[in-house]
């Protein structure tokens, strides 16, 4: 038996009536030890922040594991819920305090799953977050290592102070962020 | 110690979901990815997702009764089952809503075409479906409005869906309509999905036996979900 899919829909304008919680971006408290502040800017195609998107995030735990049954080593049982949720603000900026993943143990260099909504996106847009202090552990990743550099580039995480991590999301144009399709 | 790859969710139909460039709906012109998207294969952190059963308030499924008094408008129940493409009910998944009051107007500082707010009514809601997939909630069916994408373009009157299903693939946010609405053929947002059967899998359904006599009319709006490839382990067989 095979069910036909509900089709996406944008989320408007006005998502913050639904999709806002007062602690979704802090996927650690504030004050954990080791946490890290992820933040960055939605830019649109012109180059102008986009201030009514929302940005989630979706990662392992500090040790690569996830809470989660379908994990094929067994759900961890840490209670880490691993997700982050910033709408972006008027200067389309959104912040997400995390704690940097350990590596999932099957190749792929440490990453953070990240999805983009917002009004004139009619579904999702989905990228990667990668870490800039993992230069050994990226240069074998298989997803970077399959896209040209400069394109990898833009799914790189850049240093901007300390526990700070900057991560601007570009939809189209010059810079443009690679997005995937999962 | 080698991870083998798990089973990923199988990739939509064409024709299901929008194009991201879809023109008619002038928004996306500067918002789409003009690169195309890099496929990425399944691993750890797609078959896992947020399991999010969250702090659920008491009056969360009940957007009539989150203010001092009864909103103006048709009070309804909106209720279905949360599947997966194999039929697999998604239990303890978190469902989020919120639309526009009556008269078409969304409590938002940036919502201010001249129809009135009221007082009674935020337009947010969330539930978390139960063991079978199914939730439930009660609000007041949402007006029209206009939103300025063309000369006298109106929304069809909507509710707002979020979804996360079980895995990172399965998130979805989508739009509940009503059935026969006149203003179904001008939307470009609607009619983006390219798949005729698939836009009319938004449109929800009146349910006679489910409406609350002397109370409220009943919508059926089941959500179906990405399955899987595979069950990823053996399960005994019976
Ligand atoms: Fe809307």
């Amino acid at each position: 038996m095979s069910e036909l899919l509900t089709p996406s829909q944008t989320v408007g304008p006005f998502l913050s009536l639904g999709l806002t919680w007062p602690t979704g971006h802090l996927v650690v408290p504030e004050g954990t030890p080791g946490a890290v502040l992820v933040s960055g800017v939605l830019y649109d195609g012109a180059g102008d922040p986009v201030t009514d998107g929302i940005v989630e995030t979706w990662q392992a735990d500090a040790d690569g594991r996830f809470d989660h049954p379908d994990d094929p080593r067994g759900a961890s049982g840490s209670g880490f819920a691993g997700f982050g949720r910033s709408a972006t603000d008027e200067d389309g900026r959104y912040r997400v305090l995390t704690v940097k993943p350990g590596p999932v143990g099957d190749g792929q260099a440490p990453h953070i799953d990240v999805s983009v909504f917002a009004r004139g996106l009619l579904d999702r847009v989905v990228t990667r977050i990668y870490f800039p202090d993992e230069a050994a552990a990226n240069a074998t990743d298989p997803l970077l290592a399959s896209l040209p550099p400069e394109r990898a580039a833009t799914l790189v995480a850049q240093p901007a102070g300390d526990g700070v991590l900057r991560f601007d999301i570009r939809l189209q144009g010059a810079g443009e962020t690679v997005f995937l399709l999962v | 110690m080698t991870i083998p790859h798990p089973a990923g969710y199988r990739v939509p139909p064409e024709g299901t979901h929008p194009p991201l460039l879809s023109p008619g709906y002038r928004s996306t012109v500067l918002r789409s990815p003009s690169q195309p998207l890099v496929v990425l294969p399944h691993r750890l952190t797609e078959v896992t997702g947020p399991l999010l059963t969250g702090d659920i308030g008491p009056r969360d499924h009940d957007l009539t009764a989150q203010h001092a008094g009864e909103p103006q408008g048709q009070r309804i129940v909106v209720f279905g089952q949360v599947r997966d493409s194999d039929g697999r009910a998604v239990p303890d998944t978190l469902v989020e809503v919120w639309q526009a009051n009556a008269a078409g107007r969304y409590h938002h500082a940036r919502d201010n075409w001249p129809a009135p707010l009221d007082p009674n009514f935020t337009g947010g809601g969330r539930v978390v479906t139960d063991a079978g997939g199914n939730y439930t909630f009660t609000t007041i069916k949402p007006g029209a409005y206009p939103w300025g994408n063309h000369h006298n373009a109106w929304r069809p009157a909507h509710i707002h869906f979020s979804l996360f299903g079980r895995a990172f693939p399965q998130r979805l946010v989508t739009q509940m309509y009503f059935p026969d609405d006149p203003l179904f053929a001008q939307d470009p947002i609607f009619n983006s999905v390219p798949d005729e059967k698939a836009r009319r899998r938004m449109v929800s359904t009146f349910d006679l036996d489910a409406t609350r006599p002397e109370w409220a009319l009943a919508y059926r709006f089941d959500i179906v979900l990405r399955g899987r490839e595979q069950t990823p382990f053996e399960e005994p067989h019976e």
